[in-house]
């Protein structure tokens, strides 16, 4: 297979709108972290069982390692990058550092992106754990990071009155 | 980590593009839908294809129709809205619990109905890489020539895992094909073989366009069970779905269809219990039923024995959870 070709891409990314090549096929996983130096996207086991590389597309949590690149054409992409910013961070994030939630920290984008989509659909706290059933972490036992989701849930609902 | 190697992708915009595409590329091309099954199993070398024709922007394998006493299913809709639609939970409420036990939410929301009922088999001898497969001189169904679940037997045995096709089955669901030849119809019991290398019998070019349930009567109750290590993520190592007829509060007929066993479900015909009430004994019967007439292989992980008493126990499970429902 030594005819590669190449297809151009546009698509908006954590809001801003962005163009780029890539074979169809080739991950977007590595086209993000890769071509475009988006390296908080992180890969675990690239086969769709960890979570660690979930990102939203079109809104909704996904595994990257298993969406080819031509997935994203026009569509609408939100990866850790896009979510707070280091002098506002969202509620997750604010929730996993007062519960001491992220030890290495491999699960911990993954899990702050399906968290805040956790948020954003305004799921009731009890369905956390079931919710976050698509991402693994081999450090903390999950009860912090069940608890810390919880709170932003709960924190999230309060702001808005 | 094992790469992809890059492949040749093809998107068509109609189903009508891509029945021609995959005819123009005959046995080398390869439907991928939501790609939560075909990539996995092409990175680890499991299949082989030329060129992938994609399903995702075909949009005529989209939605959920209620239409003449049937609940019509695009074949591209994706499990997490199977899951959660209004109309699935109110008519076919054990098709939404088996589509929400399906691995992630992650993968719920790529993966598509048609990709799950068309996934491929599973075995511990092959969802393994090409190095671990090698050492063992491969199988049926790569490049070997024996089989290490059944030795010296012809057909490879890999467990059909699809979470939504016992349930399918069990409510008597017929696909829509569409080939080179037209349009067909196909019950969804017979869409299975019994060898593991081709279990899924679409003829070349086939796509499988929506699958068509019709409507449960008053009477009729389906349950779905499912065992596997884990809560989430993992395959099925037992599944089963039960339907019972009631009138009457007595029994006038019911399926079972059990998956993860062998390359197609088994499915089993209970009429012979018509007349019974649906209590705990009639659970108990047909729990050793199960265990008498299903024999699980040592082809998925945990031991064979102990996945057919716990099928047995998830039957029981089954209909005690289909008897508190009045009828
Ligand atoms: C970590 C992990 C866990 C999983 N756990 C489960 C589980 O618990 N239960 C379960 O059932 N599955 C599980 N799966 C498998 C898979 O994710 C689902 O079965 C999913 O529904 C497959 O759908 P897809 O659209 O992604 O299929 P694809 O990968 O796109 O396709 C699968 C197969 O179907 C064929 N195909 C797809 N659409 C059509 C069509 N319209 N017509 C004809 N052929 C078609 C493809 O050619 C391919 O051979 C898991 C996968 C992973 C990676
Ligand atoms: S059942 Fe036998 S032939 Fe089939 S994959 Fe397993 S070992 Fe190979
Ligand atoms: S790296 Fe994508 S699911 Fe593990
Ligand atoms: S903090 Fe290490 S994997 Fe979750």
């Amino acid at each position: 297979m030594s005819h590669r070709p190449v297809v151009r891409i546009s698509c908006t990314i954590n809001g801003v709108a962005r163009e780029f090549k890539a074979p169809p096929m080739r991950r977007l996983i590595d086209v993000l972290r890769d071509d475009l130096g988006l390296m908080g996207t992180k890969e675990g086991c690239g086969e769709g069982e960890c979570g660690a590389c979930s990102i939203l597309l079109g809104g909704e949590p996904v595994n990257s390692c298993l969406v080819p690149a031509i997935q994203a054409q026009g569509a609408d992409i939100t990866t850790i990058e896009g979510i707070g910013s280091p002098g506002l961070r969202h509620a997750v994030q604010q929730a996993f550092l007062d519960h001491g939630s992220a030890q290495c920290g491999i699960c911990t984008p993954g899990m702050v992106i399906t968290a805040a989509w956790m948020v954003e659909k305004k799921l009731p706290a009890d369905e956390v754990a079931r919710t976050l059933a698509g991402n693994l972490c081999r450090c903390t036992g999950y009860s912090a990071i069940i608890e810390a989701v919880q709170a932003a849930i709960v924190a999230a609902q309060g702001s808005r009155g | 980590m094992l790469r992809l190697s890059p492949l040749h992708l093809h998107q068509p915009r109609d189903l009508a593009q891509a029945v021609a595409l995959l005819a123009e590329h005959g046995p080398q091309a390869r439907l991928i839908a939501g790609g939560t099954d075909v990539l996995p199993s092409l990175k680890l070398g499991q299949t082989q294809a030329g060129v992938l024709v994609s399903l995702r922007r075909v949009p005529e394998l989209l939605g959920i129709d209620l239409q003449d006493g049937q609940l019509r299913i695009g074949a591209g809709t994706r499990l997490a809205e199977i899951a959660t639609d209004a109309d699935v939970l109110a008519h076919l409420p054990a098709l939404a619990h088996a589509a929400s036990r399906v691995a992630s939410p992650q993968i719920r929301n790529m993966g598509t109905l048609g990709g799950n009922l068309c996934l491929d088999t599973r075995c511990r001898f092959i969802n393994q890489s090409d190095l671990w497969r090698e050492a063992l001189g491969g199988c049926l169904k790569s490049h070997g020539s024996e089989c290490h679940v059944v030795p010296g037997g012809q057909n490879c045995v890999a467990a059909l895992s699809s979470d939504t096709a016992p349930v399918l089955i069990a409510y008597g669901a017929t696909l829509e094909l569409l080939g080179p030849q037209g349009t067909r119809e196909l019950a969804l019991v017979d869409l299975y073989g019994a060898d593991g290398r081709h279990h899924v019998l679409l003829q070349p070019g086939e796509v499988l366009v929506a699958v068509r349930v019709p409507l449960p009567g008053p009477g009729t109750r389906v349950a779905y069970r499912k065992w596997a290590v884990r809560k989430s993520i993992d395959f099925p190592l037992v599944s089963v779905a039960v339907r019972l007829d009631v009138a009457a509060g007595r029994l006038t007929g019911g399926t079972l269809a059990a998956g993860a066993l062998n390359p197609r479900p088994r499915v089993l015909d209970l009429a012979k219990w018509a007349g019974r009430a649906v209590d705990a004994d009639l659970a108990a019967e047909l729990g050793q039923f199960a265990f008498d007439r299903c024999r699980p292989l040592p082809n998925v992980p945990y031991d064979a024995e102990y996945r057919r008493e716990r099928l047995a126990v998830e039957v029981r499970r089954a209909v005690l959870e289909l008897g508190v429902i009045p009828s």
